[in-house]
Order: structure tokens, then sequence, then C-alpha cells
């Protein structure tokens, strides 16, 4: 056994209200660069929906992830080492700018400077990657709210074999948002595809990062992420991802998607788990099993035999009882109520969802019943079979049992708390009827619907002895780039932290106080 | 100058000592900057089909003047393979690198000028490359094609180069210049050589730098890397020796 920390979140889906707050700062501090307009790291879908990049789920298409061999081994989809190297002078399973969007901004100065005119002077769209006018056809959220579904829904690849299930009919139409962002898997496939050895996984914490200087721009992490989560700046010529915040993560500070959460459905924390167990876990026939797999991976943070082998690891201190205080490890492995997207890439991603009720605490209401009695949601869950079957494509690799199961938990738990609200007995048949205490269903209730901030972010700071040295504030990590032959060229000393993402102060400043998309051309 | 010996001396010196300096420069204050720069983000259809092309006639040529250059005519005699077999055989697989590269470079060329998104983000020294690697493909093909298989200029059943392009190459590599015998070379031989050692030369400002960051150790490399937070190398700890950023100057 080898114990390892990893950082990891969950999102409760039932509290997501679509408002793009995440993706809007995460957008500000990492990708409003040039070369990653068109980028992501926090993006959120509305589903059923195709998603972004358009249709990225369908693997037999996109090739992403891992698939286990006759033999019992995994292998990249895409093709061992022989082949990816055969295929590095043209990706054949790379997305197209086209299969994200054209990114545009708008010619605002035309709304300023247009001299006296008959009509209302206009701001027309302009491309971000040409600068010339453009038609907008698609976006990152093209489809958001069910926009456009009866054309864009039924390609969303998670429909298959439940199509004649699903209706985008207005008034039988469900839908709600996934917010995604980096997995931060345990088994990444990205950083197997990496022929550079570029990228990696941090082994304090187990984020995923690109090392910019060691990156080559073959660009097979970006077809070998099955989330399709690492792009390619287009302009640098490397990929860059969501690194969860590290700066942010190592002074003890959440994630900006976290931090800016309204609906505040995020949790932050560490997960223990055994790093020898991982390609076994990950290798397993049945892929419905997979979700099992994974959860036994994770190690308990209160058993004094891991502990003891968790500081043999060198996990410090302060870690371990972050582990144990950790609201994802509850949600996650305790409770059972948190599961991964797509545990069929066998990737082991270490984002986690809460599924969400509200579909069927929604029909339920519209039919007249009373949407909060545990017998009757109990009941709605197994009748309302579209949602279940669609959150099992998700997932449980389809197993609708799972997904059963957690809601079932959710409808318990708001059962159980409506008799106390009302001042009532509680009625323990409740939390026994989906295999809980009440106590657990309890404090499962204080951690999804009153958690304060310290208890939705647990977040242990970088060793102690460097944090200071950490510090995001402290200068040191100085990077410069000026146009030189040869393209972007950046100026930079030996000794720094490896940049995961770049550009310089000057070209950010530029941008910002740039008046027309053509003074940016200027520049090029 | 190029019937002069004293240019086959010094050339290849100072255009090995330039690339080595040159590249040593720019892995340790660009490895930023160090990358294929692809452009398929923007385009993939033509790109899809003509960069293997050119990129796998390019590996093939190499393999060529590999052989070529560092193999000894006597070591081939001595296994049994005479000058004429050679010739064929070189002249063929030549032509068939020719025809590849020519072909992907020419579809290359007309994707980075037709395709507007491609042609934005070429840069001056991407023009330049581009001219001094076409110059150097051309002439490799005249080679190969017009003075190898149809004996243009005074060569009939082609140029053996075997006994003086290539002993020199050897000669230079052992520092032992033998500079006359390229300076007696064909014409088109003499600018096939200047034109890619002034290709070489410039290498280390140019995108080509990503030849060599061919990714070998992928095949031995485990799947998954881990790496630790270095906490030398973090954010705040003093430069060590080497130049200091510019903004601390």
């Amino acid at each position: 056994m080898r114990v390892m920390a990893q950082v990891g979140m969950v999102m409760n889906l039932d509290k997501c209200i679509g408002c793009h707050t995440c993706s809007v700062t995460c957008k500000q501090t990492w990708t409003n660069r040039r070369g990653v307009e068109y980028v992501w790291f926090n993006n959120v879908e509305t589903r059923p929906g195709v998603g972004y990049p358009r249709g990225y789920e369908d693997q037999e298409k996109w090739e992403g992830g891992w698939v286990r061999g006759r033999n019992g081994k995994l292998k990249l989809r895409a093709g061992g080492r022989l082949k990816k190297l055969a295929q590095i002078f043209s990706n054949p399973r790379l997305p197209g700018l086209d299969d994200y969007y054209e990114p545009w901004t708008y010619d605002y100065d035309n709304l300023i400077n247009s001299p006296v005119i008959d009509t209302v002077p206009v701001a027309r769209p302009k491309s971000m990657i040409t600068g010339k006018d453009m038609k907008i056809r698609w976006s990152a959220n093209w489809d958001d709210d069910l926009g456009g579904a009866p054309e864009t829904a039924p390609k969303d690849p998670m429909l298959k074999g439940i199509e004649d299930q699903v209706s985008f009919e207005f008034q039988s139409a469900f839908m709600f948002y996934l917010p995604r962002i980096c997995e931060h898997c345990l088994n990444p496939s990205c950083v197997a595809s990496c022929p550079s050895g570029a990228m990696y996984k941090r082994s304090e914490d187990g984020i995923v990062l690109v090392d910019q200087d060691a990156c080559r721009g073959w660009r097979m992490c970006v077809s070998g992420c099955p989330y399709k989560k690492v792009y390619f700046n287009h302009r640098s010529g490397k990929a860059e991802k969501c690194t969860l915040c590290y700066p942010r993560l190592e002074a003890g500070q959440p994630t900006v998607c976290a931090e800016t959460c309204v609906g505040r459905l995020r949790y932050i924390g560490l997960f223990l788990y055994d790093a020898d167990r991982v390609l076994e876990a990950a290798s397993v026939p049945n892929e419905q099993d997979l979700y099992q797999a994974q959860l036994s991976v994770l190690l308990d943070p209160n058993d004094p035999a891991i502990i003891e082998q968790a500081r043999h690891d060198g996990i410090a201190e302060d870690w371990i009882e972050a582990a144990q205080k950790s609201p994802v490890y509850k949600l996650a492995k305790e409770y059972k109520v948190a599961l991964p997207l797509h545990p069929e890439y066998r990737t082991m991603p270490m984002v986690w969802y809460i599924p969400p009720l509200s579909p069927i605490v929604d029909a339920l209401s519209r039919s007249g019943h009373d949407a909060e009695d545990h017998r009757n949601m109990f009941g709605a869950i197994d009748t309302l079979r579209i949602p279940l079957g669609y959150l099992a494509n998700l997932m449980t690799a389809g197993d609708t049992t799972v997904i059963r199961d957690v809601l079932a938990k959710l409808a318990a738990m708001r059962s159980y708390m409506r008799d106390y609200n009302l001042g009532r007995d509680f009625d323990e048949s409740i939390p026994e009827s989906v295999g809980m205490d009440g106590e657990s269903l309890y404090e499962m209730y204080r951690l999804l619907a009153v958690a304060k901030y310290e208890d939705r972010y647990v977040i242990p700071t970088a060793h102690k002895e460097i944090a200071a040295r950490l510090d995001e504030s402290l200068p040191g990590c100085s990077v410069d780039f000026e146009e030189m032959p040869g393209g972007p060229v950046s100026v930079v000393g030996e000794t720094r932290v490896t940049p995961v993402a770049i550009e310089s102060f000057h070209l950010t400043r530029e941008r910002a106080r740039a008046d027309k998309q053509a003074d940016l051309e200027k520049e090029m | 100058m190029m019937s002069s010996p004293i240019f086959w001396v010094a050339g290849p010196y100072v255009v090995t000592l330039a690339f080595i300096i040159g590249m040593v420069w720019r892995y340790k204050y660009d490895r930023y900057g160090w990358t294929s720069r692809s452009s398929q983000l923007y385009e993939n259809r033509l790109l899809s089909i003509a960069s293997p092309m050119f990129h796998f006639g390019i590996l093939l040529a190499l393999g060529g003047h590999i052989g070529g250059l560092l193999i000894p005519e006597s070591f081939t005699t001595r296994i049994g393979i005479s000058e004429s077999m050679y010739h064929v055989f070189a002249v063929g697989l030549g032509s068939l690198a020719g025809v590849f590269v020519v072909a992907g470079l020419v579809m290359l060329v007309y994707r980075r000028r037709r395709d507007f998104r491609v042609f934005l983000v070429t840069t001056r020294m991407d023009k330049l490359m581009y001219l001094v690697l076409a110059a150097v493909i051309g002439l490799g093909v005249w080679n190969t094609v017009a003075v190898q298989m149809f004996g243009i200029g005074g060569y009939p059943g082609g140029y053996n180069y075997r006994q003086s392009v290539a002993v020199w190459f050897r000669s230079v590599a052992y520092f032992s210049p033998q500079p006359e015998l390229m300076a007696h070379a064909p014409l088109s031989f003499q600018l096939h050589t200047m034109v890619a050692m002034l290709l070489i030369a410039i290498v280390p400002v140019t995108r080509l730098v990503h030849v060599f960051s061919v990714p070998v150790g992928y095949l031995s490399r485990p799947y998954l890397v881990y790496r630790s937070r270095d906490p030398k190398s973090a954010a705040g700890g003093k430069p060590q020796r080497g130049w200091e950023p510019i903004e601390h100057r």
C-alpha cells in the first residue's frame, strides 16, 4: 500500500442555477489571454445537450480515455505508444477550432465614434482569431437552457439507448446544469498520452499540470483526455489546462470557481488513496463495477492503520487531519451520494457529482403529489425512468440502481428533515429505508444545506516550511516574452516555478487597454 | 567563393558552432518557445494529408543522407553492393522521398497562404525558413533527378558523390578536412550543401527546433508521470547562476 493525497471536488447539481459565474471568474483569472480565447477551463453545460466541445462524450469519435484490452490490461483508446508517435505529424482525433467555437468580440468602438447617421450604429461581431467580421454560429454554451434543443439535444451522446424515452416537447422536457472542470484523475489518460512527458500529476496533492517549458505541442493530451479538458493554446503552441487554482490551494484558499459559486454547491477537500491499487481498480472487467472499484481505492483517514501508513509515506500531520475532516470524502465514500463523471473512461476522475433530484420533485409537484413525502418520492424515482437512465449514462456507466439509491437518500433527507422543520418527531424508519442512520442523515443535511465556508472547503496549506515562498504575491515568477525571431520568446531565468500558463504582464495590459480589436492585430 | 577550399573548411565549422551555441541559448532562455507551433487547430483537412507526407518524406531523405554520407563506399563494396546497384537503390528511394517531400511542402505552403487563420500566425522567420527549406529541397531533388537520374551536367550515369562529398563530410567530422573534394564537386551539389549549412545555422531561431525534441523517451517511460513540487525551484527562490531575469534588472 502506498498512501497518497488527492485534492478532490464535489459539486451538488441540485443547487446549480446555471448562472455561469464560475466560468466567467475562471476565465478572467486564467484564460483571458490571446491563444486561449476559446478555452473554458470551467464550463457549465445544460444537459441533455451536446456539451463543449460539441459531442465530446462520443468516444467512438474522439477516442479519449482508456479501454480494457483482451488481455485484461488497460490501453489508451487512441492506441499505444508507437501508434501515437506515428500520428504525431497530424493528430487524427484532435478537435478543430470549429468543434469548440470561433471566439469573438464586438466592435464597440463603432457605437461611440460613429458619425451622425440615420440608423442606429451597431457593434458588429469580430472574430478574435482573424479580426474580421463573422457570423456567430456556436459557442461554449450555445444550447444553454435547452435553447435549440429540438435540433441539438438529440445529438447528445448520452441519449444513446434511451432515445425513445426522451422527449424535447416543451411541456415534457427535463434539464439540469453540469459544471465541468478538469477531473484531476487518479489514472489520467492525458498524462499517459503526452509524448514529451510534460504532463504530470503532482505527488503532493494529485493536481494534474502541464509543464509549459517541457511541452512541445504534440497535442496528444488534447485528444487523449475523454473530457476534453486539456486545450491547445494556438498562439504559444502549448497545451494548457485547469490547474485547480493550485496557487490558491497552496495558500489554503478554494479555487476561483468554488469561491465565486453563487449556489455554494462546490466542496473541496482531500482524499487519501492507495496509489498501488489504482491501475487494478481501473482495470475491472465490467464497466458498471468501476464506481465501486473507484470507491475502494479511497482510504479511511480515521483508520489507525491507514494513518500509520500515511505518516510512513510522508503525508504531513495537518494533511491527515484535513483528510479526516474532508467534506468530499464524506459525500463520496461515507454517504455515497457523490458519483464520478463517466467512470467508464477508466481515468478515475476526482471531481464528483451529487445527481440532481429536482426533475423528480418538479414532476411530482406538477402532478399534484406531495413532493416531500418520501413514499411518493421513492415511487417517483422508480417510475421517472428518463432522468434515471440519463443520469446513469453520465455517472455510473448506465447502472440505474446506483442512481436510484443516491436519489433515494436525497429524497429521504428531505422527508426526514421536514418532520424536524415542522416540529414533529423524527421518523427513524426513513433513514433506515435507505440504509442510513438518523445521525448521519442529519449530518449529511448539515453538509448539503447549511455548511459554512470552512466546512465546504477543508484545504491544508502547502507544506509549512515552504508555504511562505509559495505565496502567489511574491516576486520571482518573472516571465516576459517579446516578439522575436521564431515566434514568442520568453527570456527567463533558470530558477523559477514550473510555468503552467504564461502571458506577459505587458501583453495583458495592452489587451485590457486596447480600444479596438484592430489595435490587437497590430501587435500580432 | 564555392570553388575556394577555405570555404569548405571554415563553412562547416562556423555553421556547427553557430548551431550549437544557438541551440544552447534557445534551450536555456526560450524553452517556452520551443514547440512545433502546430496550426492543426485552425485547419485540419489539408494538414492531415500534407504534414505526414512531408514529414515521412523528410525522414526517408534523412535516412538516405545518413546512408550516403556516413557509410563509406568501401564498406558497401565489401558487403557485396556494387556501385551501380547502390546508385539504382539510392536514386529510387531518393526520388520517392523527393516526391513525398515536394508534394507535402507545396500543399503545406499553399495551406499556409490560403487559410487566413494559418496565414495570420505565420511569422517573418517562418517565411525565411520556408524559403531556405524549399531551396535545400529543390536543389536536393535536382541533384537526385536531373544529375543522378538523367546525367544532366556532364555526369552520364550519375555523379559518384560517395567519393567526394561524402568523404569531405566525414573528413570534416574527423577534424582533418579535405576541402578540395568539395571544391571540385558539381555546382548543384555545392549549392545544395551550402544552403543546407545556412538552414542548419538558422535552425536555433526557427520553429525547426522541434526536430530535436523527437519524443523517443515516450517509448520507454511509464505512462503516468508523478512530479514533486520542488521547493528549490518554487517562486521566491534566489536566482542561482546564469543571467538574471529581465524584470530584475
